[in-house]
């Protein structure tokens, strides 16, 4: 990734200044007198791990949460924004993390419905649309329908509609999460050319290295305050990662990588078409995952994932029994419970409402899904074996509750990451298949859930681990492969492939790989789907 | 502006329990109000009302005997109602428990053996679960929404009941009014004090709120049926049989309505008559969240039904009211508890306390 070229510049004119702003929630102190202050054509980074109040902090710029104290001035004038239509008036932009895109309208149509009035004019918006996308190098066909679009395409659209009006601060929250390397540095260029013309952009992020690489100044939150104020390019990450987690919170380290022992998972041409409409169809996926290796799968978010990892856990029955293999026989038509019996253990994707009931205890959570260890007699639940199994559970992994008692839902996600992961690892499984393991957790915990994946792999588990954050999967596989339009590239070791090599895997560049193997079916599709990756560089 | 509802950063347990309480309140003072309104006395007609009923041994037998269908339909919603399962045809269930086992009753008139009886309820068990698992069987394989579907069976069930006592089952001595032939002795259920119409009914009635408290909170099948009610995709997850579970609850709802309509037949109607029920499966739903679908506050909450219907009877008779009066107080205590209910997830907050209190309780945390 380039470095920034402008440098910053303190004196430039202020284009918005938040001053000593402090949000209630109940139970909750989002933000804590915080201050704030983005110039004319600076690109101002806003650090943070998930809860620290960076998206309640750009909710109150952009109008949809009003602050309970503190004052905002643009450009030079005290102001109260009302709400999201006046931002926009003034000419803030936002860019959420989750879209608000209509999959059945075109492009045009999208921008049209968020302009109002605005927008009457069909054909000249679809050639502003047009123009306005080549300008800053982000094709765009104005006619196509969204759900036609890829992830990287649609957040284009989500920009786009920014763009199209008179913009003077655009706020992207973590833009970056649903792109590919290479669409991360597309989204870069065209964000420099923006900061260029003047317009200031407040750039919400995790991601240090990006922060490094694109942003002027960066503030960085911590529970709800300003802990620190920085030139990133600079600082190196570590000291940026200081002032997100403060002092006591250990950050990464290296594993070493091993090689496997015998097969345990053995998928063979597992083809799986989906239910929902806007699904994806798994096509032809075949992947072995051995005793003591961590098998990673990378891919943006909506590409087949959760497909798989239904189909890997049972909730979805496979027709053809053969594809998933366990080392006693094919599993494919087996449910839940009957694969659990046979050694796997999941954790999947939604921690509070899925992989733990919100309402219910801890104690009765622990028995969700360890119930197969002896916590049941004649159909009665074993209450004392439940207690001490959760207690276990929360000294073993240092899970933070006043007891076991505690409802799922009052545990931070960190937290409750630790204990559902306990759960699964305390039953001491065969196989245990992670989603998105460390998710919105912050980095103590995050450390934490990587040396237990770690310890449970060198007591010989066989571990898959499906997550968007190819940082992670750098971090702690032993594998790599990733996934694209439910089809799965060449599985390499993970010293072996570069950033790149994955890059062009989740944009679906793979199919030469592995000519001989592929169904006629599979080979357009990937063909397509190359063809469209390579479209949109 | 006046007050604010403020959300709570946590459900309070405390106002779970404090809102039926509150609910109670509410419906006598406005129930007080109304009789003040219709001219009387509104503390001598709340007492006519709910206490004049249950102020001598008749009494309190008599609110044993109505206690019990409203107490075994309650308990049986509890359990559906838990694994959000919208069973609303207790009624129905009820109905055609009691004509399953007035059709086995009739054709038994002769019989006097010991078995007879236990016949006549299993027939009814069995005639309510049948009606439930119609229901349950459409939820499992075409989707059909289980509220509509049991609401409309009622109705299929009070006509087929009021076809048969004028039809198949209508008493051939009975100089053509719409009612069975009076059961054989046998069939009865035993009266348990004498001189009242108290009846073995109350006995499986209290049976099954032990039976399910005990399925509830100390079984793997209760466990699921929570989990299944809390959070479906976690009970998906963890491979419990979420249809399965429907036709479980389904049919154990099913069973004890029709139990119920049983017991009312073979107890103190002792024929198949068209009106049986006064509506029973109805108060039910009222009754299972009133008792905050937990056995042991259902039981109190049954008793309260029971004398809400007993005393709408004797405001008719002491004080010219029409009978109406019975679902007033009920529909005055559902409005009152599901108003109440807001107050656990949200807490008021008045004109005059300021930023300061939210601060403080946030601190707390």
């Amino acid at each position: 990734m380039n470095t920034p070229t402008v440098s910053s510049n303190p004196d430039r004119p202020k284009r918005l200044v938040m001053q000593g702003i402090t949000k209630q929630y109940p139970g909750c102190l989002a933000n804590d007198s915080v201050d704030l202050d983005i110039g004319v054509g600076e690109i101002h980074a806003l650090l943070g791990e998930n809860g620290a109040g960076k998206s309640t902090l750009m909710k109150i710029i952009y109008g949809v949460v009003k602050p309970d104290a503190g004052q905002l001035i643009w450009e030079g004038e005290t102001i109260r924004i009302k709400d999201p239509a006046h931002a926009r008036k003034l000419g803030i932009g936002m860019v959420f993390q989750h879209f608000s895109l209509f999959e059945t309208l075109t492009v045009t149509e999208n921008i049209a419905l968020a302009l109002g009035n605005e927008a009457d004019d069909m054909k000249a918006l679809a050639e502003k649309i047009r123009s306005v996308s080549a300008r800053y190098g982000m094709a765009l066909n104005p006619q196509r329908y969204v759900h036609s679009l890829s992830v990287g395409e649609r957040q284009r659209v989500e920009i786009v509609r920014c763009l199209v009006q008179d913009i003077r601060l655009l706020i992207l929250d973590e833009p970056t999460s649903v792109l590919t390397p290479q669409e991360v540095d597309t989204l870069f260029i065209t964000l420099r050319r923006l900061a260029e013309e003047g317009c200031s952009i407040l750039f919400i992020s995790h991601k240090l290295n990006e922060v490094k690489a694109l942003c002027h100044r960066a503030t960085v939150l911590r529970a709800g305050r300003v802990s620190g104020a920085c030139i990133p390019t600079e600082e190196d990450a570590s000291s940026m990662a200081r002032m997100m987690v403060g002092d006591e919170t250990p950050i990464s380290m290296d594993y070493d990588k091993v090689q496997g022992q015998a097969v345990f998972l053995q998928v063979r041409g597992l083809n799986q078409r989906s239910d929902d409409p806007f699904g994806v169809d798994l096509k032809n996926i075949n992947l072995d995952v051995h005793a003591g290796e961590i098998v990673g799968i990378a891919g943006v978010a909506g590409n087949g994932q959760e497909e798989l990892l239904a189909a890997l856990s049972g909730e979805d029955i496979i027709k053809n029994h053969d594809a998933i293999h366990f080392p006693c026989g094919p599993v494919g038509h087996l449910c839940p419970e009957k694969r659990r019996r046979k050694g796997l253990a999941f954790v999947p994707e939604e921690r509070l409402g899925r992989g733990a009931v919100p309402d219910m205890s801890l104690k009765d959570n622990a028995l969700l899904t360890g119930f197969l260890t002896g916590l049941i007699k004649n159909g009665m639940i074993d209450h004392e074996g439940t207690e001490s199994f959760a207690k276990k559970i929360i000294k073993q992994f240092k899970v933070k509750t006043p007891d076991s008692g505690t409802h799922a839902k009052s545990l931070s996600g960190g937290n409750l990451q630790k204990f559902i992961i306990g759960r699964e690892i305390m039953q001491n499984p065969q196989l245990l298949v992670a989603a998105h393991p460390t998710w919105g957790v912050d980095i103590g915990a995050a450390t934490a859930i990587h040396q237990a994946l770690i310890d449970l792999r060198d007591q010989g588990a066989a571990i898959l681990i499906v997550s968007e954050d190819i940082d992670e999967l750098f971090l702690i596989s032993d594998r790599l492969c990733a996934i694209c339009d439910g089809a799965l590239s060449p599985i390499k070791p993970t010293p072996q492939v570069t950033l790149e090599e994955v890059g062009r895997w989740m944009a679906g560049m793979f199919d030469e790989l592995l000519p001989d193997e592929k169904t006629p079916e599979a080979n357009i599709v990937s063909l397509q789907s190359t063809a469209a990756a390579v479209k949109t560089h | 502006m006046f007050l604010k509802l403020v959300p709570r950063a946590e459900h309070s347990r405390k106002m779970a329990y404090l809102s039926p309480l509150l609910a109670g309140v509410l419906t006598l003072i406005t129930g007080g109000v109304f009789f003040y309104l219709q001219g009387h006395d509104p503390f001598f007609a709340l007492k006519t009302m709910l206490y004049t009923p249950i102020s001598d041994t008749y009494g309190l037998a008599e609110l044993c005997v109505k206690t019990t269908p409203i107490l075994l339909c309650a308990i049986g919603l509890a359990i559906v109602f838990k694994a959000q399962v919208w069973n609303i045809g207790a009624e129905g269930q009820l109905l055609i428990g009691g004509l399953a086992a007035s059709a086995l009753a009739v054709n038994i008139i002769e019989v006097e053996a010991a078995w007879a009886m236990p016949a006549v309820m299993l027939a009814g068990i069995a005639g309510g679960a049948l009606w439930a698992l119609l229901a349950a069987w459409l939820k499992t394989h075409f989707n059909a929404n289980e509220i509509l579907t049991t609401i409309m069976f009622n109705y299929i069930a009070l006509n087929l009941l009021i076809f048969s006592v004028h039809g198949p089952l209508k008493d051939p001595d009975g100089y053509n009014f719409p009612e069975s032939a009076m059961f054989g002795d046998a069939s009865l259920l035993p009266i348990l004090v004498e001189d009242t119409r108290v009846h073995a009914g109350i006995l499986f009635a209290l049976l099954a709120v032990v039976i399910i408290w005990v399925l509830l909170a100390r079984s793997f099948i209760g466990f699921q049926i929570k989990v299944l009610g809390l959070d479906a995709s976690a009970a998906r997850l963890a491979g419990f049989k979420d249809k399965k579970l429907v036709w479980i609850t389904m049919l154990i709802s099913g069973g004890l309505a029709g139990l119920a309509g049983a017991g009312e037949v073979a107890g103190p109607i002792g024929q198949l008559v068209p009106q049986i029920s006064p509506g029973y499966g109805y108060a039910a739903i009222i009754v299972a969240f009133l008792g905050r679908l937990h056995p042991v506050g259902i039981l109190f909450a049954s008793l309260l039904m029971a004398l809400i219907y007993m005393g709408g009877e004797m405001a008719q008779i002491e004080l010219n009211m029409p009978l109406a009066i019975t679902g007033l107080f009920q529909g005055m205590l559902l409005f009152y508890l599901l108003a109440c209910d807001v107050l656990i997830g949200y807490k008021i907050k008045f004109p005059w306390s300021g930023m300061d209190t939210v601060t403080s309780r946030a601190e707390q945390h």
